[in-house]
């Protein structure tokens, strides 16, 4: 009854995740057509929150271990660009959707 | 306290990531919406270097690696995101969401060299990370390289089935250690690194260019859900929210998009657009075409009561949105009603006109979706098409052989007169035959977009 144990262990994780399911479809349910890029891309950006699982491994490496210094690092760096990047693409695609006189 | 607060900083991320989604689906609050989220990512982020503790309540160490990933990378992101061309935005979005899944699998690298009590379920997880962030890495990078013109189509036979093996043989593995968890699982997980990144390049690479972003949009999904698994792995909430929420959305987004154009996604997977269709039904199909003078086309547009502009992926390639913006006021001053028909997958990418054309200041008011310009052009004297084809290709509703069959189209035929900008006769991105231009209505007016209407400009400036 391994499975089970270990369902009942998560089970405030495996709760998140089946609401954020319906929650990630109700919410975007009725984009128009004319945002599903920028939406596309910002959701680009949203799941840069990876970053996080980078910035934890990058601070618990120990300071000897260079391997994991350097692959953390790297981690840390391809986070960043895809969370920094990501959004402020985002924002360039918006910012020409503002209306005008 | 600490850890309340890193409690509370978290839980304002998560809420910021579905409230900011919620606005990027309205055309209103959009750009709000992207702020919003990237305010709850920069408490997230920051909250987690200053405030997380380990099972000990030790803090995070190595500051100054970190903070100095965080400045390069930033100061890289933010020079690429604003440098790059309106043209490119799409395989910017590519490149960036293949660091993501790169950054997702190398955590599961990193966490599989910590792995002491051989845990199945925690291996689960690091193997499910470890596989969708490298396939989603791979992915991107080659639907990048398609998009910039790096890396051309690519299939051989029976390459589905090849793909398909692949799939399982990679499952078959990762079953295989969390099952058995062998005492010796190094080559194997690093093996499982390897045909994860192999599987990733021979997933994207048969599909054609036009579909990629719906590939994109799919590969999305895939970093979310694998960003999901790091918040598996720490418990942490905000990663496995933020992930959750995008790999839903992007599932569903990239059903939208192909909803847009009409075809179902086991068909963009499978059936690729640009393999075979070529040398498919419509290559019997020929004819003559005639050009149009500059003048002549100056003048008929000068004289007509409205003229509808269908812009595509020419036009943006041409860089022509604004001097196609100067082409619009210059008629209306003389008189002539000017609207814009935009196809919703005009261009690479749904949404490339829009954001292409109020780039130029045009008004928003005077694009008009599908429906409405369909039922407009009856009433239009001149359409003038700025290097668009498969959108307004009538084969889409004619011909059932066509690979385009079925998307809906912008139906020009309607109007009166119909000029075509093009560089050459070369077909689409779909690669087939565009019956359109050989239609007696239809007159051809070859050049590059941005020098054409330049020109053009100047003839009817000059009546």
């Amino acid at each position: 009854m391994e499975p089970l144990n270990w369902i009942a262990a998560h089970q405030e994780m495996i709760y998140i995740v089946v609401l954020m399911i319906f929650v990630g479809i109700e919410v975007i349910g009725r984009v128009p057509s004319v945002l599903h890029t920028p939406l596309m891309s910002g959701a680009n950006a949203i799941h840069g929150v990876v970053i996080i699982g980078a910035i934890i491994v990058m601070g618990q490496a120990e300071e000897s271990n260079i391997p994991a210094l350097v692959l953390g690092f790297l981690a840390v760096l391809l986070g960043t660009l895809n969370v920094v990047g990501g959004f402020v693409v985002t924002d360039r695609m918006l910012e020409m959707f503002k209306k005008k006189k | 306290m600490e850890m309340n607060l890193l409690v509370l900083a978290y839980l304002f991320g998560s809420v910021t990531f579905i409230v900011g989604l919620k606005m990027l689906s309205n055309p209103a609050s959009a750009r709000k919406g992207n702020l919003v989220a990237a305010a709850g990512m920069t408490a997230a982020i920051f909250a987690t270097i200053f405030l997380y503790t380990d099972k000990n309540g030790n803090p995070l160490g190595n500051y100054l690696w970190i903070f100095a990933a965080l400045a390069i990378g930033s100061v890289a992101g933010t020079s690429m995101a604003k440098r790059v061309q309106m043209t490119a935005m799409p395989e910017m979005v590519s490149l960036f969401n293949g660091m993501g899944g790169a950054c997702a699998a190398l955590i599961s690298v990193i966490e599989f060299g910590h792995l002491q009590e051989k845990d199945p379920g925690t291996l689960l997880i690091i193997l499910l990370g470890l596989i969708i962030g490298s396939i989603s890495f791979a992915g991107s990078m080659i639907a990048w390289g398609k998009l910039n013109g790096k890396i051309k189509d690519f299939s051989f036979g029976g390459q589905h089935i090849f793909n398909l093996a692949l799939l399982f043989f990679i499952l078959g593995i990762a079953t295989y250690l969390v099952a058995a968890i062998p005492e010796n699982m190094t080559l194997l997980f690093y093996g499982v690194v390897a045909l994860s990144i192999l599987y990733g390049v021979f997933f994207v690479l048969p599909i054609g260019g036009a579909d990629m972003p719906v590939v994109i949009s799919l590969l999305n999904s895939f970093t979310g859900v694998a960003a999901a698994c790091g918040g598996f792995l720490y418990e942490n909430k905000v990663m496995l929210t933020g992930g959750i929420l995008v790999g839903a959305a992007g599932t569903l987004l990239t059903i939208l998009m192909c909803n847009a154009m009409n075809r179902s996604l086991k068909n963009v997977l499978i059936g690729s657009f640009g393999a075979g269709a070529t040398a498919g039904s419509s290559a019997s199909f020929g004819g003559t075409y005639k050009e149009v003078s500059l003048s002549d086309a100056a003048v008929v547009m000068s004289y007509a009561s409205k003229v509808m502009i269908v812009p595509g992926y020419g036009l943006a390639v041409a860089q022509a949105q604004h001097v196609c913006h100067e082409l619009e006021k210059t008629l209306e001053a003389k008189g002539v009603e000017v609207k814009y028909a935009i196809h919703p997958v005009a261009g690479r990418m749904p949404g490339h006109m829009n954001v292409l054309l109020a780039e130029a200041d045009v008004s928003y008011d005077k694009l008009l979706e599908m429906e409405q310009a369909n039922e407009e052009f009856k009433n239009t004297d001149v359409v003038l098409i700025l290097g668009a084809n498969d959108v307004v290709n009538p084969a889409a509703k004619s011909d059932p052989a066509s690979p385009i069959y079925g998307m809906p189209i912008l139906e020009v035929e309607d109007a009166k007169h119909v000029i075509v900008n093009k560089r050459s006769m070369k077909p689409g991105y779909a690669g087939i035959e565009n019956q359109l231009f050989f239609q007696p209505k239809t007159s051809m007016l070859f050049g590059d977009a941005k020098k054409a209407l330049q020109e053009l400009l100047a003839e009817i400036r000059s009546i």
